[in-house]
């Protein structure tokens, strides 16, 4: 019952693969939209709000869809990225993980802004009296006191891209080995006769798993929070 | 010397103030609301005039007519705040540091014993701010502005939130401070405070100046 087959294994490998990617490559986008939405207001600032929620709402499948239109190795920006950098997004792990990376960014963005929104802004003045120019208060002042929503938004992007299954099996399908994460290995199992007991390790590993990184935010955000309260 | 000659909008409340200093401690004196911290605060460059300028030691740091403003990073102005505003995330050396390692100057053990025994501070120096009592607090924020090593420093009611115990306790700190003779604008509402740190006063009232002189103004104009 416990023995975990090769091609499980592929799977399970395979959907850290594609989480950790999607989460890393994400992060930083996430912190400069959540920056600019929660220390700017211009013009088209609820559109570009919404558009990042959207993924939240819209039907995953939609979602895959639309990506499978706009990166599909026809796509607008897929075959440019195909025909000028090599880039292929098409039924290969990389567009798993950018399927991923979309599904989760609302939920990477949400914390991040709201760390940043609480941050006490005449600490950022004092830090320019003190001689830090913009990035330096940035880097030195804001980023450090936004850490706690940071990685709570990882946390929260991981866990989302890890259980991913609707965008990314329409836009990279499901073939094992490239594309196929837990989910979509789960989905294959229970539609195929004698099925269940790998299903079941595969559902067992996807629930350590999410245990494991919400037991690992809470502990980042205990430490990140005690570190801020200055004691 | 510094000159200020500015004039701000703010909401309901409009600040015209014009002054020039060549005193080493300028206090700034007026009820609360007077406007001593937007005139501080442009000193800084924290906070832009509408019109006017401010000029310290021959540098123009505003001149809206010729649209300079120089951003408080470059104005090597120090500025100790009413609440301190310690960084929470870094520990009391690191505090001290701050200035420093931002400037690029090079590291100064000399200078930096020497402000840590001046206000008595070497013992805290691995503490987070959140461990600190108020007078600690604030005599960090001191030790912190002055290792940026600034040609100004500016305090914005550095014992406004400390009770009267711990006024007395720092008030030699400032005289010492005073004595180590950087030039510095002090903001008070209070004026035994300035008799006895200020040289020279400059009297703030509803955003404008009443009076200008030697402490002894203070005896002869009221604040409210």
């Amino acid at each position: 019952m416990f023995e975990i087959t090769p091609a499980e294994w592929t799977a399970i490998l395979l959907s850290l693969r594609v989480a950790v990617i999607a989460t890393l490559v994400a992060t930083p986008f996430g912190i400069a939209l959540a920056w600019l939405l929660a220390r700017y207001d211009f013009w088209g600032k609820s559109i570009l709000d919404a558009a990042v929620h959207l993924p939240l709402v819209l039907p995953p499948v939609v979602t895959g869809y639309l990506l499978l239109l706009t990166f599909g190795k026809r796509g607008l920006v897929g075959g440019w990225l195909a025909d000028h950098l090599g880039i292929v997004f098409a039924f290969r792990w990389t567009g798993a993980a950018l399927a991923c990376g979309v599904m989760s960014f609302p939920l990477l963005v949400r914390p991040i802004r709201l760390s940043i929104e609480a941050i006490d802004r005449r600490l950022e003045q004092a830090s320019s009296t003190l001689g830090a120019a913009p990035w330096q208060v940035f880097a030195t002042v804001t980023l450090p006191l936004a850490l706690p929503g940071i990685l709570a938004g990882m946390v929260l992007g991981f866990a989302k891209a890890i259980g991913e299954f609707g965008a990314t099996i329409t836009f990279v399908s499901n073939i094992p080995g490239e594309t196929q994460t837990i989910s979509s290995a789960i989905y294959s199992l229970i539609q195929t006769p004698d099925g269940d007991a790998a299903a079941g390790r595969l559902v067992l590993i996807s629930i350590v798993i999410a245990m494991g990184a919400l037991i690992a935010s809470e502990w980042f955000a205990r430490r990140a929070t005690r570190r801020l309260h200055g004691n | 010397m510094l000159r200020v000659d500015v004039t701000k909008q703010l909401g309901e409340f409009s600040l015209e103030a014009s002054f020039t200093s060549e005193g080493r401690v300028t206090g700034l004196f007026g009820a609360s609301g007077a406007g001593k911290s937007s005139l501080i605060n442009m000193i800084a460059g924290l906070l832009r005039p509408d019109r006017g300028i401010v000029v310290l030691d021959d540098e123009t740091l505003d001149d809206t007519a010729k649209g300079i403003h120089v951003p408080p990073h470059r104005r090597r102005i120090g500025y100790v705040f009413q609440d301190a505003r310690l960084f929470p995330h870094l520990d009391v050396r690191q505090n001290l540091d701050y200035g420093r390692r931002m400037n690029r100057l090079a590291d100064d053990p000399a200078q930096r014993s020497r402000v840590t025994d001046l206000l008595d501070i070497g013992g805290l120096l691995d503490r987070r701010p959140g461990q600190l009592s108020g007078g600690e607090r604030q005599r960090v924020a001191l030790g912190r502005a002055l290792l940026s090593k600034p040609r100004l420093l500016l305090m914005d009611e550095p014992l406004g939130s400390l009770d009267e115990g711990r006024k007395v306790e720092i008030l030699p700190y400032l005289v010492r401070l005073r004595d180590e003779g950087i030039p510095m604008v002090y903001v008070s509402h209070d004026a035994a405070e300035l008799r006895q740190l200020a040289t020279q006063i400059v009297m703030l009232r509803n955003g404008r100046v009443t009076a200008l002189g030697g402490v002894k103004v203070l005896t002869t104009g009221s604040p409210a």
